[in-house]
């Protein structure tokens, strides 16, 4: 597990952070993005997976989550 | 000599790592790249932040440098304790001129070194009753201190003392803040994590002390974060932003006080000039008080301007007009110096390799001479740093992370570079070998370079050390009769 943090980008678009490793990288797709049911898998630009326990969307960005691994990019 | 084409480049590094075993070729191979432009992701190209290979030439820090000596440093007011043997906070005292206003020893500590001094029986007993009684002694004889953070040197995370507990102790005695700081020198890969743990001890014990307390804010309060002041250099930054209409309320950390950080989360705006020693800060403000954060490049006229005007889009249109006024009020004298000075550095190649922001930040500088970044390289930097740079950078320029002593001596032999801007462990050796060199981390003893003012200091050194007449004559009389009988005879 570890601990990372999602944010918007100025676009709009959600990124991720990875403090521990300075990965900063755009998520490309969340497998549950509504209100109700928010996270699941995530996936990274560079190719990397994550996954974090569906919740109820947050109400402001950016958030610090736990997230486990499933696929690292490296 | 024109540039190295791409292909050159390549052929340059592998030739360099040539001389390396096998095992040490492969894993410096990954810190030096030829710059392409049209890669998104550093990675691609170069790994950052590892541990560096024993037994090369590295001038890296340790955590301790990241904390004591970069981010908890120049905050002017607190007394900074390096808790441990002397010889880490003698050695590093005072040594990056973070300038600030104050009586040293009286109300300001900036330039003082305190240390717990530790001889043989505290690492046999621990340390713990020395430093509650180093606290006490403090107090007594500087009691204008407004708090005490305590800097761990390896010992003190060998021996396993509990710093927390003196400190939560000393800091109900003394009534004012005691931070202490996990920052021993062993930790991580380079100084780059002393700068994380010691933004982490801000987070934890001075940003929430002040939450419930009401302030007097403005519409147009920012904190100028990661400008250390070197020279000078937060000042004549500050005066630009307060020129076009902001109220800077917080200087982190050069002339800094603790007041000043545990007010920053009032700010509306985080400005962050050196991006890798206080993102974590500015990120952890973003999630718990909301307030945004963008990096900003005062160095050199484009990149003030650009920088002004982004940062005046985060305002309504009277601070959009006083950047605009701030720019115009600036120009004739950016003229002037760029019409005095451009004719004399025009064309010149720089190689440079410093740590935090300078590798990619000051390129803009040098182009508005006239000049040319043909190499650059991070001391300590990760993967967002050189994210950043590639941009910034040429096309077939060389990039080297954690460079060796050897690879940057033979790279300068080969790229042939009219200036290199490194650290004081670099000057010596390029200086012998004839090369114009400026320490591009204290500005060598110069400053400010940054803002509008920096510039004019900037450009004027830049000139002073590349048309030094000293360089004409780096070979005795007496080893060139030859060559000046057929200049003779030529004529």
């Amino acid at each position: 597990m570890a601990n990372i943090m999602i944010q918007r980008s100025a676009k709009g678009d959600y990124v991720f952070y990875l403090p521990k490793r300075d990965l900063e990288d755009a998520i490309v797709s969340m497998e549950f993005d509504t209100p109700e049911k928010w996270g699941g898998e995530i996936r990274l630009n560079n190719g990397g997976s994550y996954y974090i326990e569906p919740q109820k969307a947050p109400a402001k960005l950016p958030i610090s989550l736990r997230a486990r691994r499933l696929d690292a990019a490296e | 000599m024109s540039a190295l084409t791409r292909e050159e480049t390549e052929a340059l590094i592998q030739e360099v790592l040539e001389v390396y075993p096998e095992k040490a070729r492969k894993d410096r191979e990954k810190h030096l790249a030829v710059n392409d432009q049209s890669i998104e992701q550093s990675k691609k190209c170069i790994t950052s932040n590892r541990k560096s290979l024993p037994g090369v030439m590295t001038v890296r820090g340790c955590a301790y440098a990241g904390s004591k000596g970069v981010v908890w440093g120049p905050i002017k007011d607190m007394i900074h304790i390096s808790h441990g043997p002397v010889g880490c906070g003698q050695y590093s005292r005072a040594g990056r001129r973070n300038y600030y206003v104050g009586t040293t020893g009286i109300n300001t500590f900036g330039t003082m070194n305190f240390t717990s001094d530790f001889q043989e029986k505290d690492i046999v007993f621990g340390g713990d009753k020395k430093l509650a009684k180093l606290i006490t002694e403090i107090e007594l004889l500087f009691p204008l201190n407004k708090g005490i953070s305590v800097q761990s040197e390896c010992p003190i995370g060998l021996i396993g003392d509990d710093i927390e507990a003196v400190s939560k102790k000393a800091a109900k005695e003394i009534d004012k803040p005691v931070v202490p700081v996990r920052c021993e020198g062993f930790r991580g890969v380079s100084q780059s994590l002393g700068h994380h743990i010691a933004n982490d001890a801000i987070r934890d014990w001075v940003l929430p002390r002040r939450d419930t307390q009401e302030f007097a804010g403005t519409p147009y309060d920012v904190a100028v974060i990661g400008d250390y002041n070197i020279g000078g250099d937060a000042w004549s930054s500050r005066i630009l932003l307060e020129e076009m209409g902001l109220r800077v309320i917080a200087q982190w950390s050069g002339d800094g006080t603790i007041a000043e950080m545990e007010m920053t989360p009032n700010a509306k705006l985080n400005l962050i000039h050196c991006y890798r020693s206080m993102n974590y800060i500015a990120r952890h403000m973003e999630e718990k008080y909301s307030i945004p954060w963008m990096e900003y490049n005062f160095f050199g006229p484009t990149k003030v301007a650009e920088s002004l005007r982004a940062i005046a889009a985060h305002f309504d249109d009277k601070i959009k007009e006083g950047a605009e006024r701030v720019i115009a009020k600036y120009q004739a004298m950016m003229d002037e110096i760029i019409a005095k000075y451009k004719p004399r550095l025009q064309g010149k190649r720089v190689m440079l390799y410093v740590g935090g922001l300078r590798p990619r930040h000051v390129i803009g500088a040098y182009e508005d001479l006239g000049m040319e970044v043909v190499g650059t390289g991070y001391e300590f930097g990760h993967n967002d740093d050189y994210d950043r740079t590639i941009k910034d950078m040429g096309n077939a320029t060389l990039i080297y992370d954690d460079v060796t002593g050897f690879e940057f001596e033979e790279f300068v032999k080969r790229v042939k570079p009219d200036l290199i801007g490194s650290g004081i462990k670099e000057k010596y050796i390029f200086q012998k070998m004839g090369v114009p060199f400026r320490q591009m981390h204290s500005w060598d003893y110069s400053g400010p370079y940054h803002g509008y003012d920096g510039f004019a200091i900037f450009a004027r050194d830049m000139d002073m050390t590349i048309n030094n007449p000293c360089w004409g004559k780096m070979i005795a009389p007496w080893l060139k009769p030859a060559e000046a009988e057929t200049l003779k005879a030529a004529a």
